[in-house]
Formats: C-alpha cells, sequence, structure tokens
C-alpha cells in the first residue's frame, strides 16, 4: 500500500531505444499507441491501482511573489529547460517491485513500427504516513 | 445513531446469510447495501430490534439481487420461500470472517480492504478516503478481493496470524480523512478477541491501547512529531494505559509468548514510566532480545541497539548498531541520535541530515531535519532528550 508517481517527460529523459517522434509514425502507430495507453489504465484499474493520470501542455509559466500589495512576477517559459515534465500516473500498489514492474509495462507502449519505445519513466515515492509504532 | 454499533452487527447479519446459503460476494454486496438503507432510515425510525431489522434487510436485497440475475440469466425464478435462519453461532461466523477477509492468497491492500467492509461494516467510499485513493479504485480492489477467494469455503479453518498482521498494518497506518483507522482497528481487535481466546490476539490489542493512550501527546500543535522521550506525560490515557496492562498481564499468564506480546511488554515499559528518565531499560533490552529470537526482524534489531544504548550508554548501543545492515530504514537516524548521545554532535548532526533525506515519510523527515537544525544552531548537547 504505497503510492507512486510515474512521471514521463518531454525533455530531461535519457533516451529511449526506439527513439522516433511521433509526427514521423503512422496514424495506424499512433491509435496503437493511445490504445495501449488506454488499455493499461483500464488493466489497473480494474486490480484496484489506479489513482490518476494526467497529461500536461507544453508551455509552461514560472511565477513567484513579488511582495505584498503587488501581482506575482511571472516569467518564461524557457526553451533551455532542461526537465519538462508531459504527464504522470499515480499507482497505489503493494510493493516498490510492483510499482516497477507497472513502470517497465508502461514504457513497453508501441511506437514506430509497432516496436516498443522502451522510453525511460521515473517512478518516484510518495511520502507514506507516519506509522503509530516504530519503538 | 451509533454508527459504530451497526457496524459491529455487521460480521454476524453476514454470517447468517452465509449460513442460509448465500454465497459470500452476493452475501457481502447484500449487506453493505442493507447497512446503507439503515443509516437513511434509522434516525428517524429506529428500529426495536436492530439485528433483525439488518438481517431482514440484507436478506431481501439478496434476494431481490439474486432475482434479478436470475431472470437476466435464465428468465425464470428459482428463488421462493426463505429459508428459517440458521441456529445463532454469531461468534464462530465472526470468526470466520476475519479469517476469510485475511485469506493468504489475498494481497495486504486487498485484505485490509475487504476486512474493513465485510468485517468492520466500512462504506467503500470511506475506505476509499482513507486510504486516499477513488472511490472505483476501492471498489475494483474489494470486487477483485472477494472473487480471489471466491472457491475459499466459509467454514475452513484458517490461521489467527494473518488476521492480526492485516489489524496490524490498518492499526499503523493511523489516522487520515474522516475514518479514524487505529481506532477502527482496535475495535476489530477486541471483536475478535471476544470470538477468539488467543494470546497473540490479546497481545496485539494490548499493543494498541497502550499505544493509542499516548496519541494526544505524540503529534505536537503544529503537527509535529514529538519524541518519546519529550512527550508530555500528563496526556497520556491512564484508563487505556491500565487496560492495556491487563489484558497483556493475562495474555502472557498463558506462557505462550509472541511477538505481539513482547511488543505490547515494551510498550508497557514505555507507559509504566513516570518520566523518560525513569524508564527499565534494562528490561527493556530483554524483551527485544525475547523479540528478536522470535521474529528474526532486522528491524527488531535496530530498535534494540536503541535500548541498548539507553541501558548501557551510546557507545554499547553504537557497538550494537554496527552488527546491523546499514541499508535498513532508519538505521542513520539511529545512529545519528546515538551519536548525538555519545557527544559527537558534528556527526550527529550530519547523519540526520542524512537521515532525513532518507525518511519515508514527511513528518520523520521533518523531525529529522529539526534536529539536525537544533544540533546546527547550537554546540553543547540538549539534555532533554
Amino acid at each position: 500500500m504505497a503510492k507512486y508517481l510515474l512521471l514521463k517527460h518531454y525533455r530531461g529523459a535519457p533516451k529511449a531505444v526506439n527513439d522516433v517522434p511521433m509526427d514521423q509514425w503512422t496514424e495506424d502507430e499512433i491509435s496503437a499507441h493511445v490504445q495501449y495507453m488506454r488499455d493499461f489504465a483500464d488493466k489497473i484499474n480494474a486490480t484496484g491501482e489506479y489513482v490518476d493520470s494526467q497529461a500536461l501542455a507544453q508551455e509552461g509559466t514560472w511565477v513567484r511573489f513579488d511582495g505584498e500589495g503587488k501581482p506575482p512576477v511571472t516569467d518564461g517559459p524557457f526553451a533551455e529547460t532542461k526537465d519538462l515534465i508531459a504527464g504522470y500516473m499515480i499507482i497505489d500498489v503493494d510493493s516498490y517491485e510492483r510499482a516497477l514492474e507497472l513502470a517497465g509495462e508502461l514504457s513497453a507502449a508501441p511506437g514506430k513500427d509497432g516496436k516498443p519505445i522502451h522510453e525511460w519513466l521515473e517512478l518516484r515515492p510518495y511520502y507514506g504516513s507516519a506509522p503509530t509504532i516504530t519503538e | 445513531m451509533d454508527e459504530a454499533l451497526l457496524r459491529s452487527l455487521t460480521p454476524a447479519v453476514l454470517g447468517i446469510l452465509v449460513r442460509r446459503g448465500a454465497d459470500f460476494a452476493a452475501a457481502e454486496d447484500a449487506v453493505q447495501d442493507a447497512l446503507v438503507e439503515a443509516i437513511r432510515v434509522w434516525p428517524a425510525d429506529p428500529p426495536r430490534d436492530p439485528k433483525g431489522w439488518l438481517v431482514t434487510a440484507a436478506w431481501r436485497k439478496f434476494i431481490d439481487a439474486t432475482r434479478a440475475e436470475t431472470a437476466r440469466k435464465r428468465r425464470e425464478d428459482l428463488i421462493d420461500a426463505e429459508p428459517a435462519p440458521g441456529p445463532a453461532q454469531d461468534s464462530d461466523d465472526t470468526l470466520q470472517l476475519y479469517f476469510l477477509c485475511a485469506h493468504p492468497s489475498l494481497t495486504p491492500s486487498s485484505a485490509v480492504a475487504l476486512t474493513l467492509r465485510a468485517v468492520g461494516g466500512l462504506t467503500t467510499r470511506q475506505i476509499a478516503q482513507a486510504y486516499l485513493v477513488p472511490e472505483a479504485t476501492m471498489a475494483q480492489r474489494i470486487s477483485r478481493a472477494k472473487k480471489t477467494i471466491g472457491d475459499v469455503r466459509f467454514d475452513q479453518p484458517g490461521d489467527v496470524a494473518t488476521v492480526l498482521r492485516v489489524l496490524y498494518l490498518v492499526f499503523n497506518e493511523g489516522y487520515s480523512g474522516d475514518v479514524d483507522l487505529a481506532a477502527e482497528a482496535i475495535r476489530l481487535t477486541r471483536q475478535l478477541a471476544a470470538a477468539i481466546g488467543h494470546p497473540e490476539v490479546s497481545g496485539l490489542l494490548a499493543l494498541m491501547l497502550l499505544h493509542h493512550a499516548r496519541r494526544a501527546s505524540r503529534i505536537a500543535a503544529d503537527g509535529s512529531l514529538v519524541a518519546l522521550a519529550v512527550q508530555d506525560r500528563r496526556k497520556w490515557d491512564t484508563t487505556l494505559i491500565a487496560e492495556g496492562v491487563e489484558i497483556l498481564q493475562a495474555a502472557l499468564a498463558k506462557d505462550q509468548l509472541g511477538e505481539f506480546q513482547a511488543q505490547a511488554a515494551i510498550a508497557a515499559l514505555h507507559a509504566d514510566a513516570p518520566a523518560a528518565e525513569e524508564t527499565d531499560w534494562v528490561q527493556i533490552v530483554e524483551w527485544y532480545d525475547e523479540l528478536a529470537a522470535l521474529t528474526d526482524s532486522p528491524v527488531v534489531r535496530l530498535n534494540r541497539a536503541v535500548a541498548v544504548g539507553e541501558a548501557d550508554g551510546a557507545r554499547a548501543g553504537l557497538k550494537a548498531l554496527a552488527e546491523l545492515d546499514d541499508s535498513l530504514p532508519r538505521y542513520t537516524a539511529v545512529a545519528a541520535y546515538l551519536h548525538e548521545r555519545d557527544g559527537d554532535l558534528r556527526t550527529a548532526a550530519r547523519l540526520y541530515v542524512e537521515a532525513a533525506e532518507k525518511a519515508s515519510n514527511l513528518a520523520e523527515r521533518e523531525y529529522l531535519t529539526r534536529q539536525a537544525a537544533r544540533l546546527n544552531r547550537k554546540g553543547p548537547p540538549h539534555s532533554g532528550e
């Protein structure tokens, strides 16, 4: 019973094995990819391990407090930002091993030529609740 | 309406349906529906016989569901007469339900969810909120769990140890959302103790009560963790402590020591000390030795190193720690603490920072970071901890 965040990156992840951008796939290959993602979400929904998933737009804005009574300062987007998150999935699983297994499966989504992308996903554990009994 | 009373009737009602021939999965759904109806109807129209009301309502729900199912499948009505209620075997039924819901074929999270619903009478929504997952996800987890145990006979004897592990997990999750899981775990363990006289069930119940007694002092007003040594002991619930100690003593008298009794004995020794300095660490070390012999758990030996540090001095604690694997969770936190006790504040501060980075929960990370900040701010050792 632990939650993990699976992060997919636009930029910043190590290079995938089958690293061909989607605009160079056939339409069928794109459909197969989308279907795979949908099936994966359905599957872990049925096993009671799905919490949430979202895709994020490429553009983003940096924002910070600029002092009392003043509107927040905004900046960016910065094209040179090394790390850019594309989306996430949150899972609730029994073990770290199970989280790895699911992440591996998600990374096998088909890309160019219907072959797995072998995309690098970042797996980040949630902080759990502090156990009552420790001593 | 007393919702806890209503929920305490769940296992008996479910047991009656199963004894009348309903299969477990369908009966469990029917009881859940009946509970939801009771919550709606009872406040305005309380029944004279709550249990009888629930049995009738649940049986009707079961028949309706079965009829609908049968009609769909075969377009004919198979069920007519309501069978006579089986003999009153409430406590046996309750016990069987615990075994079934903690069946070894279930994953821990499934066993926890099913136990809270079928034995605890919590709704899927409440369980989902407690574990911070969507209701649909929790519903799938429960329905899958019911499928997994679909072929297990209801009257098959089970292992009480698996049930205790499930209840321990529920208790240790503590408190999140609307449902007080710790209180729920205590209620379910009490109910189990009433159904079976087993020293380890009593041991676990005592352990829970003794820890629950300290709850008000464990968390400061700002939400931060308060270490046992500096807790305000006046806030400890002496009634719960007395009850826990009494249950533990009766269990120990049966002379069948188990890990929960040993853990409870340690908690009782802490509860017994009017001030942290008066803690009987020598006896605590002896109990950790017992516990290590029973479980062979590295976590136990880590805690033992802390106790040795208190009983025989920080050097002895560090020596005990050196024999353990430094990749254990909380190893670095223990090392930091023992180095501080040994007067090596520089090392302690560095290790506290490292331990904070490795913490598995936010409260612990903040606690460890505060310890590092405290040592970095002032040189001399702190007497209070």
